[in-house]
This record gives structure tokens, C-alpha cells and sequence, in this order.
């Protein structure tokens, strides 16, 4: 595979370190719902189809990514800074 | 040493003899040989034995898809098994055994098992093999594995090197016989970046093996002219003796060079073979096609093989399997090689030809609607007998049948992204599917056109719209004249009530066992191919799997493309692990990291041990020492009485800036960060947000927007990982910025009653680094010889204790004047396992500890977590699951019988209960022997252990045969109060 680091240009995914779904969020501190902290740790998608994923460019400039990617093809979608996003 | 089978002609070379030796006896061939070309022209047909039922074999092909020949190579270390006698190229002196026969190859007493077919059908291991379960690793395996093992191997290293290697280009031609010729050619006028790969010693595919002439000359001469034209352009690459194993994402080829496999050895600094990874944007398969054969009574004797492998061997390598020889078609193809070989002078006995309307000839005989009926030579094919169309059965004598049942476009590159296969019915053939790996398009015979303008045409066409894609302007090149036949095929599998008739040769698999599996109800492909085995040997079924469709097709009443195919995976041919694991071997295996006083440690003898990457120094014996015990002995003494030395340089290092650095790892450790002081240090504990423990250290503040936090050597890359996670994931507001900088600084621990006198003479006089102005965790910036300095008041050994860092280039001239200056206090350097022995005395946690499964609480660290802070853990810590009464406590043990040990991995038991996993109390994590306390010692996570102190427990240990009793006490054996660390 061949992911496209904004920092760096397109790069073999040796240098990437995956981390999964990049879809939960992180509840604040005045959540007390168990199930709201449940879902963030351990719930992840699994979907057949488009993901957003976390990477982080381990191996290159250290940015954490999210990439999205179709699980049945590889084909990458899009590439963003997840600094950016998670603003 | 006769070559009684050599004819006219061919692309050897008849000034290079060639000596080489199979099953011992001492044959000739000439340069350009394979193995079973010379063998052929020695008159040698019988070349291995089957899988399952050691019948005798010959080749069935002349080239990679080989099911058949499968040979030992070479001798000693160099063994290979398994080597295909089709490819293998003949170099002097080369030595070739067959396999999978005993005593000898044509007396093979396993031959036994031929007898037997008809028990050793399909899904018999299944059906016989089931009881007694346990039977079967001790009895059953043992005897299936000697009797079906194909060759062996070494068992010696492997001598040779191999090498990885990295290309990018624009284009990947995958093949290079008049497609990927053509291909290459437009493509490289065009300045595309080409490489053209092939698995054969020489390029020009088929156009080497065929009597075909393009643009009126030999089709051989049009190949060496346009690759000469190709040698000339720097911007292609010709790949011979390369192999493309893989289609892998994103346009990511794995290529295998075969660099120095036709040699002897290989040449003085060369690797053996090279494993190529090929970035391409686009590619193009230009395979070829693969011919199959019609499955007929008795097809597996040596000398029936494929009738364009037969010319193959007649036209490139002049030689033939036998002077009298038959062909089998269903098509018009196979005449070619009637042709050809009568040209050589080999004798064609008659073409026998399942279509009623096949044409009479005046060159041979063609038997029309007719098919083989049974064959006869045990060890080599005497004759065959043929069903006349009339119902009458004729016997011919000859020693090679020629069978053409069509021709296969090769898609297995095309099917590697799961890429379905689909029916071209003109040619009676799978093809590729729409479903291609990213950037692959296919052409020539690959796709279909079976025909040498065809392949030609579509080489260039192929070319085209990939340069239009990669935006550059192409001029086709002018395509050469060449024979342009269309497919004439009727299509014919296997001759109805064949009761012995092979499909998949190297996996004995006849057309009876996919009767017997679609009897039993295994309906799907992919469960025929799984119960019996079909397709599922090294060639993976490239001569085999059409065959078994098309009974499974008859069997079902539905049409071969809704009885669907299965798909190929790589690698395209077997690849050698040496060629994957490349250099990483041995010392290699991975990178070795040495510490800054690495140098010294060596001149000291010290013993080493890897920890993660690191080479740390384990111990240090001196002269007169013979026990390990003896050398940690005396350095933690040692220590604990005067001074010790220690590199802890592996420890990780983050350097965290930033306005929000205090702020930042508050978030990171459990326990409170935004108050440390200007010039401290403190413990901090990392939770994961599952609120167990992850990992522990320190953190230092240099400056109010400057902390430098240390990791364990084993975490050092998870953490900073992690917490890059959470600045830019989690809180990417926080202005705060992070590098590791454990490469960058050399840290030495001085720990010891002693060590603030020793380091009084190493640092600068200016800095007062008394316990007034430099308290127990105090930090700060210092100098050694005017050399920017960090001195850190932590201790880890429990004694009063430094930590002294200087830029790493330095280390090695600190750890030598520390040395020196200690000298007066007889100070000792200490290694890893004095450092663990101390540390297990004082009680810290460690990596034993921190094991994945403990919480803060567990650790005895429940009250640092800091309930009103949003940390990284806090809230899940707080999980009723965590937090029961009966959690398990940090504890210390040591033995009621001082002479005992207390073995780590140990379970503890209450006295009196029953020992089983359901009164099971807690277990040992980590033990020593303590030289201050004179016994053993353990740290132990025991439940409600910190309640318990004093109460005597049984610990059990069935693994190192210990069962006696141990008394929970503190886990702080030396200095509890810490009285020691704030002298």
C-alpha cells in the first residue's frame, strides 16, 4: 500500500503505524455514562466499504493521519491531518 | 554419454558442453539447457515420482508450470528440493536428485500405494484418520508425512545471500514474448520509464519455442533485433531470470531475480536472488497463455506432455522425448507440433483428433473423432490405444504423446486482488475479469488473442492507452507481419470412462476423485479444490484446475462459467524464504543499538543482553568470578555501600515544549503535573484510557515550558507514539510540542552513599550540587569539563542517587573519568541485573509489573490518580470491575525457609485451600536473590495483599517443582521510610 502524507508525499506503508477506526470521539471528563466511555475504548466500525482510519507517519514526520479507504479495494480516498480534523 | 534424443538445431549452444550428473550417473548437456531438456536428449524421460502414489514421471511441460519434474538441486548446504527441472538451467558440474522414491527411482517401494488407489481417494486422510483423536499426532501424522514429503532439505544454513530491492517506474510489462516486446517498444520510444520482466533466461516467450517467422524472419532473430533496440534506451529496464510473484495495493509488484541460480555458485560480493519490489503506476500482464491437457486412461506416464511443450523442447533445445512420437488435440494448434517435430526427423506415429471433421493430411495420419483409450510403459510410454471413430480399438507404438487441449490465458497475476476470472467462450478458455488489480490492464495471449499478430497487435494497443493514461504522446510502432490463425477448438476435456485418467499430476488428482466429491456432495469449487486437493500443490493448478471445472460442469448439467473458477495467489511460482527474509539473518536479523559506553563495557568483558534493540551490559565479572551470582553479588553490595555506576541511557526520552507542556502531561500521567516546580522531578504513572497501567518514568522540569519525561527502554517508542496520539488526536489545541531525544543524550546513573562525593569531582565546581541546593528530585542544567550537562536527583536503585546526561557523543569520556574518579571510593560499574536486583529490594514496579493487566491500584498507586483531572485513563480506573475488594495488591514475599527460593510465574494459595485455578490468591511477577537480606525475594500481586502483611502463604510453582511457604510482607525490603534517597 501507498498512502499519500501531506507532510511528506506518497510513502510505503511500512513507514505508518495503523491505529483503526477514527470515528470515536473521546468523551468529556463531566460524562459519566459508562456506555459513552465503553463505546469510545472499544467499540470500533468494522464497515465493508469506505473507512476513516487513524495512521500515524511513524516512520516519516510523526503526523497522525486519518485515511480513508475502501476495506474491499485498498484504494485510498483521501488523506488529512487528524490535528486538523479533530480541532 | 550419448545424446540419443538431441536433434538439429535450437537456441543451445553445441560449443559449450556441459557435464552434469542426476541420480549419479554423469550426463552431457550443452549451454542453454534446462535439466529436462538434457535429460530428454539423454533419452531420460522418467524424472520423479508422484505425491500420493509414486508413480513414475516425466515432464508434462517445458517451463514454470511444471507439476511433474520435480527434482533436488545441488549438494550439501546449497540443497535445494523441490526445483522444477523445467527451469532450472544446466551450469557445469550440476547435481540433480529425484525425490520422493526409495530405494531408488525406478524401484520405488512406496509404488505400493498405486495399488491401493482405490482407498486412497479423495478425502481419505478425512474419512480414515478420525479415531482415536489421539492416534493421530503420534501414529497417523508421523506415517503420512515419510510417505508423501516431496524432497528434503538441508538442514544446514543456507551459504548463499540474498538481497531486497526497491524500483519505481511508469510502467511494469509483466512478460516479454511478442506482447510485452511490443509493449516495451512503444512504451519506450515514448520515454516512459519501462521495466519489461520475465522469468526466462531469454527473452521472446513462445517466439523462442515456435517455428513462427515475424516480418519474414525466425521468430527468435525479430526477438534478439527488437531487444537490442530496447538494450539501447536508457529508460527501460530488461528484467530476465525475474519472476513476478505478487500484484500487491496500489501497483506494488513483488519480482523475484533469479541473479546467480544458473551458476555453480554465485559470484564473489552477488547474491543468490533478489527480491524486487516494483512501484509501478501502471502494468501490464503479458503472461501468455498456458496449454492444458485432455485427461484421458493413464495420461501420467513419462513421455506424454503437452504438445507445445514437446516443440518447445524440439524447436529451442533440440531435443525430444522419443524418435516416435503421437499428438492428442481438440484443436488446430496441436498439428503445429506434428509439424514441427516431423521437420526435426522425429517420426509421427498419427495425430489422433477428437473432432469427427478434423481434415485428413497427406504428413501423417490424422485419426479423426478418435481419443486415447489407455497407454502402456510402466516407466515410460510404449503405446497407447486408440478408439477409432468406428468404435474399433487401434494400438500404436511410441514413446511421447503430444496432447493440446486448448489454451488457458495465464490470469494469475490478474486474480491476486481477488479478481474473478471470466468465460471467453471463442476460445473455450478462462480469460481476465473486469475486476483487475489497481493499474493492471492485460493483453497478448494473456487476454485472449491466441495468435502471434494478435499478441503483437495487442502488445502495442496495450502500450497506448497506458501511455494515454500516464499522459505521455505515443507513435505506435509499425507492426511486423506474422501469422494471424484463428482458434479453431472443439472443445474435449477427458475421455468418458477413463477410471484412471490425472487431472492435477503433482497432487494425484483424476478425474475419478472430482466424481467422487461431487458424489459426496461438495458442490462448490472451492470445496472440490479443498477435499481433493486439486490445484492446491506448488503449481497450483495452472495445467490442472480447467480440467476439474469442466467434469464438475458435466457432473453438475450447468455450463463451465456458472460452475465458476477459483483464483490464484501468490507467489506465481514457489519463492525460497531466503529470498524474503533477504539480509535480515543471523547478527542481521535486526538492527543491534549500542550505548555510549558500549566501547568501554567491552574492554570491562562485560556480559551483554538484548533489550529490545539495545545491547545493554548485564554484569561485569572480574577476574576470580565463575558464577554469574558472584559478579551481581558484589556490584549491588557494592552499590548499597559506597557507590555504583549504571548506563541507563536506553531509558526513553521525550522532550515536551511548549506554553502547554504542564498542561499536556496532565493529561498524559495519572497523578498531577500542572504544579511541579521549576528544577523537580516527579514519579508519573500512564494509564491507557482502559485505565490500566501502560507505563511509568519521570518527568523533569527544565524550564516552565519545558519537561523532559523518561520512559521504560522496552515502551520508549509505544509512549512517544502514544503521546503524539494524544496531543494530535485528542487535544490538538494545546500548544506543546514533543522529540524524542533518546538517541541524544548519554545518562549514567551514580546511585550509592557515595555518589554525591564522586560526582562533586566530575561536575563543574560552579554548580552546588549539595543536598541543600540540590535536593532529593531536584533537576537542572549542569556542566561536566564545560559540557553542557542535565543532573536529575532520582534514584531507582532506593539509594541516594543521580542521574547525569551529557550529549551522547561525549559518553564514552564520561563513563571513563566517572570510572576514574570512583576509583577512591571503589566504586563499581553495575549491569542489568544488579540494577533489577535493586530495584526488586526498593519495591519499584518494572516491566514485570506493568504487565498489561494491572491498574494503578494493583501497583499500590490507586491514590495517585487524580480524581478531578481529565487524564488519559482516570475515568475507566474508576470502573467497578477494577476496584473490588478482593483487587489484587503489590506485595513483597520472602521464604519462611530462608534456603527456599521463590520462583517468578509462581501462584499463591492460601494454606489450607485447595490448589486449583479457583482458589488460585495471586502470582510471583518478579524474584531475586537479595545479597543485602541473604534469601530470596519476590514482588507479588496477591489479592487484598496489602491487608495481609504477615500472614504466611503457600506459593506453587509446578513448572520449577517448588511448594512451600512464603510470608507476605512489604514490598519495600530496604529503606521503607526512603530515608536513604534524601541524605
Amino acid at each position: 500500500m501507498r498512502i499519500r502524507c501531506p507532510f511528506c508525499g506518497e510513502r510505503g506503508l511500512e513507514e505508518f503505524s495503523p491505529k483503526g477506526d477514527a470515528a470515536p470521539t473521546r468523551p468529556a471528563l463531566s460524562n459519566k455514562d459508562p456506555e459513552a466511555w465503553h463505546s469510545f475504548v472499544h467499540l470500533r466500525e468494522n464497515p465493508k466499504g469506505q473507512h476513516r482510519e487513524y495512521f500515524q507517519h511513524s516512520g516519516g514526520c510523526r503526523a497522525w493521519l486519518i485515511v480513508t479507504r475502501d476495506t474491499r479495494t485498498h484504494n485510498i480516498l483521501d488523506v488529512t491531518l487528524a490535528r486538523q480534523e479533530k480541532r | 554419454m550419448t545424446q540419443s534424443n538431441r536433434l538439429d538445431g535450437g537456441l543451445i549452444n553445441r560449443d559449450r558442453p556441459i557435464n552434469f550428473t542426476f541420480d549419479d550417473i554423469p550426463y552431457q548437456g550443452f549451454k542453454g539447457d534446462t535439466l529436462a531438456s538434457a535429460l530428454l536428449a539423454n533419452n531420460v524421460r522418467l524424472m520423479g515420482r508422484s505425491f500420493k502414489y509414486h508413480r513414475p514421471r516425466g515432464p508434462l511441460t517445458a517451463s514454470s508450470e511444471e507439476p511433474n519434474a520435480i527434482v533436488e538441486l545441488r549438494d550439501g548446504a546449497r540443497k535445494e528440493p523441490n526445483t522444477r527441472a523445467t527451469t532450472a538451467e544446466l551450469f557445469e558440474g550440476l547435481t540433480a536428485k529425484s525425490q520422493n522414491r526409495w530405494p531408488s527411482l525406478a524401484f520405488d517401494m512406496m509404488a505400493i500405494n498405486d495399488r491401493f488407489s482405490s482407498f486412497l481417494a479423495a478425502g481419505f486422510y478425512y474419512k480414515t484418520f478420525m479415531w482415536p483423536a489421539a492416534f493421530w499426532e503420534k501414529l497417523y501424522e508421523p506415517i503420512i508425512r515419510r510417505a508423501a514429503g516431496l524432497g528434503s532439505a538441508a538442514l544446514e544454513p543456507d551459504p548463499d545471500s540474498y538481497d531486497k530491492g526497491f524500483l519505481h517506474c511508469d510502467f511494469l510489462i509483466t512478460g516479454a514474448g511478442p506482447t510485452g516486446l511490443m509493449a516495451a517498444l512503444t512504451a519506450g520510444r515514448a520515454g516512459a520509464q519501462v521495466i519489461l520482466a520475465d522469468e526466462d533466461s531469454l527473452v521472446g516467450g513462445r517466439l523462442n519455442c515456435e517455428t513462427i517467422t515475424v516480418n519474414d524472419q525466425a521468430g527468435s532473430d525479430w526477438v534478439r533485433a527488437v531487444q537490442a533496440e530496447l538494450a539501447d534506451m536508457p529508460n527501460v529496464r530488461i528484467m530476465t531470470r525475474t519472476t513476478v510473484i505478487g500484484a500487491f495495493d496500489h501497483g506494488i509488484y513483488g519480482a523475484l531475480e533469479r541473479v546467480s541460480d544458473h551458476l555453480p555458485v554465485p559470484a564473489n560480493g552477488k547474491p543468490r536472488q533478489i527480491l524486487w519490489r516494483i512501484y509501478s503506476k501502471r502494468s501490464l500482464l503479458a503472461a501468455g497463455a498456458i496449454e492444458r491437457p485432455i485427461a484421458f486412461e493413464q495420461n501420467d506416464r513419462p513421455g506424454i506432455m503437452l504438445a507445445s511443450a514437446l516443440r518447445a523442447y524440439a524447436n529451442r533445445w533440440a531435443a525430444t522425448p522419443a524418435q516416435q512420437i503421437a499428438i492428442f488435440t481438440n484443436n488446430d494448434d496441436g498439428y503445429r507440433s506434428a509439424a514441427d517435430l516431423q521437420a526435426k526427423g522425429v517420426s509421427v506415429a498419427a495425430v489422433i483428433d477428437t473432432r469427427p471433421d478434423a481434415q485428413t493430411s497427406a504428413e501423417w495420419e490424422v485419426l479423426a473423432g478418435a481419443t486415447i483409450v489407455n497407454t502402456s510403459g510402466r516407466r515410460g510410454l510404449t503405446g497407447i490405444q486408440v478408439k477409432l471413430a468406428d468404435g474399433s480399438v487401434r494400438h500404436i507404438k511410441c514413446g511421447a504423446v503430444g496432447v493440446s487441449g486448448g489454451w488457458n490465458p495465464n490470469v494469475h497475476l490478474a486474480s491476486h486482488q481477488r479478481g474473478r476470472p471470466e468465460w471467453h467462450a471463442e476460445i473455450a478458455a478462462f480469460g481476465p475479469g473486469q475486476n483487475l488489480p489497481q493499474g493492471m490492464s492485460v493483453a497478448g495471449a494473456a487476454a485472449g488473442h491466441l495468435s502471434t499478430y494478435g499478441a503483437l497487435k495487442s502488445g502495442v494497443e496495450g502500450a497506448t492507452a497506458v501511455l494515454a493514461d500516464l499522459g505521455k504522446a505515443a507513435t505506435a510502432p509499425e507492426l511486423p507481419q506474422a501469422e494471424d490463425a484463428p482458434v479453431k477448438i472443439t472443445p474435449f476435456w477427458h475421455v468418458a470412462g477413463a477410471k484412471r485418467a490425472w487431472l492435477d499430476q503433482q497432487n494425484d488428482v483424476t478425474a475419478k476423485d472430482v466424481k467422487l466429491a461431487h458424489q459426496e456432495n461438495f458442490v462448490s469449487v472451492e470445496h472440490l479444490k479443498r477435499y481433493t486437493t486439486l490445484g492446491m500443490a506448488t503449481d497450483q493448478g495452472k495445467t490442472s484446475n480447467m480440467g476439474g471445472l469442466a467434469i464438475m460442469s458435466e457432473l453438475a448439467g450447468k455450463p463451465i462459467p456458472q460452475v465458476g473458477t477459483t483464483i490464484f495467489r501468490p507467489p506465481y511460482t514457489p519463492t525460497a524464504i531466503g529470498a524474503f527474509a533477504g539480509r535480515s539473518r543471523d547478527a542481521d536479523f535486526r538492527p543491534v543499538r549500542k550505548t555510549p559506553s558500549h566501547t568501554w563495557a567491552e574492554e570491562q568483558n562485560a556480559v551483554f543482553v538484548e533489550v529490545g534493540m539495545w545491547l545493554r551490559a548485564q554484569w561485569f565479572p572480574r577476574t576470580g568470578e565463575t558464577h554469574w551470582r558472584q559478579s551481581v553479588d558484589r556490584e549491588v553490595l557494592q552499590t548499597r555501600k559506597s557507590v555504583g555506576i549504571c548506563d541507563v541511557t536506553t531509558l526513553g526520552k521525550i522532550d515536551v515544549q511548549g506554553a502547554d507542556a504542564a498542561t499536556f502531561l496532565n493529561k498524559i500521567y495519572c497523578n498531577p503535573f500542572a504544579k511541579v516546580p521549576v528544577g523537580k522531578v516527579r514519579y508519573g504513572l500512564m494509564l491507557r484510557e482502559d485505565g490500566i497501567a501502560m507505563d511509568d518514568g519521570t518527568a523533569a522540569r527544565l524550564a516552565e515550558d519545558h519537561f523532559v519525561v523518561t520512559t521504560t527502554t522496552a515502551n520508549a517508542v509505544g509512549v512517544y507514539r502514544h503521546m503524539e496520539f494524544v496531543r494530535q488526536c485528542l487535544f490538538p489545541d494545546l500548544d506543546v510540542q514533543l522529540i524524542s531525544t533518546t538517541e541524544a543524550w548519554a545518562q549514567y546513573s551514580v546511585a550509592g552513599p557515595n555518589a554525591r562525593a564522586l560526582l562533586k569531582k566530575v561536575v563543574d565546581p560552579e554548580h552546588d550540587i549539595s543536598n541543600e541546593a540540590f535536593p532529593y528530585m531536584a533537576c537542572g542544567e549542569v556542566s561536566v569539563g564545560q559540557v553542557r550537562s542535565r543532573l536529575f536527583r532520582i534514584s531507582f536503585s532506593g539509594e541516594m542517587a543521580y542521574e547525569i546526561a551529557v550529549p551522547t557523543r561525549y559518553g564514552d569520556a564520561l563513563i571513563r573519568r566517572l570510572v576514574e574518579a570512583g576509583k577512591e571510593f571503589d566504586a563499581v560499574v553495575y549491569g542489568t541485573e544488579a540494577l533489577g536486583v535493586m530495584r526488586i529490594e526498593k519495591g519499584h514496579a518494572a516491566g514485570n509489573e506493568l504487565n498489561g493487566t494491572t491498574s494503578a491500584l494493583n501497583l499500590g498507586m490507586g491514590r495517585m490518580v487524580n480524581k478531578k483531572k481529565d487524564s488519559i485513563g482516570s475515568t475507566l480506573s474508576k470502573r467497578d470491575g477494577m476496584n473490588g475488594p478482593d483487587a489484587l495488591k503489590l506485595v513483597g514475599l520472602k521464604p519462611v525457609d530462608p534456603s527456599k527460593p521463590v520462583p517468578a510465574g509462581a501462584h499463591l494459595m492460601t494454606k489450607g485451600s485447595p490448589v486449583d485455578a479457583a482458589h488460585d490468591q495471586g502470582y510471583v511477577t518478579s524474584a531475586c536473590y537479595s545479597p543485602n537480606l541473604g534469601h530470596h525475594i519476590a514482588l507479588a500481586f496477591l489479592r487484598s495483599g496489602d491487608s495481609r502483611l504477615g500472614e504466611v502463604i503457600r506459593l506453587v510453582s509446578p513448572l520449577t517443582g517448588q511448594d512451600h511457604d512464603v510470608e507476605v510482607v512489604s514490598a519495600h525490603f530496604i529503606d521503607p521510610e526512603g530515608d536513604r534517597l534524601r541524605v
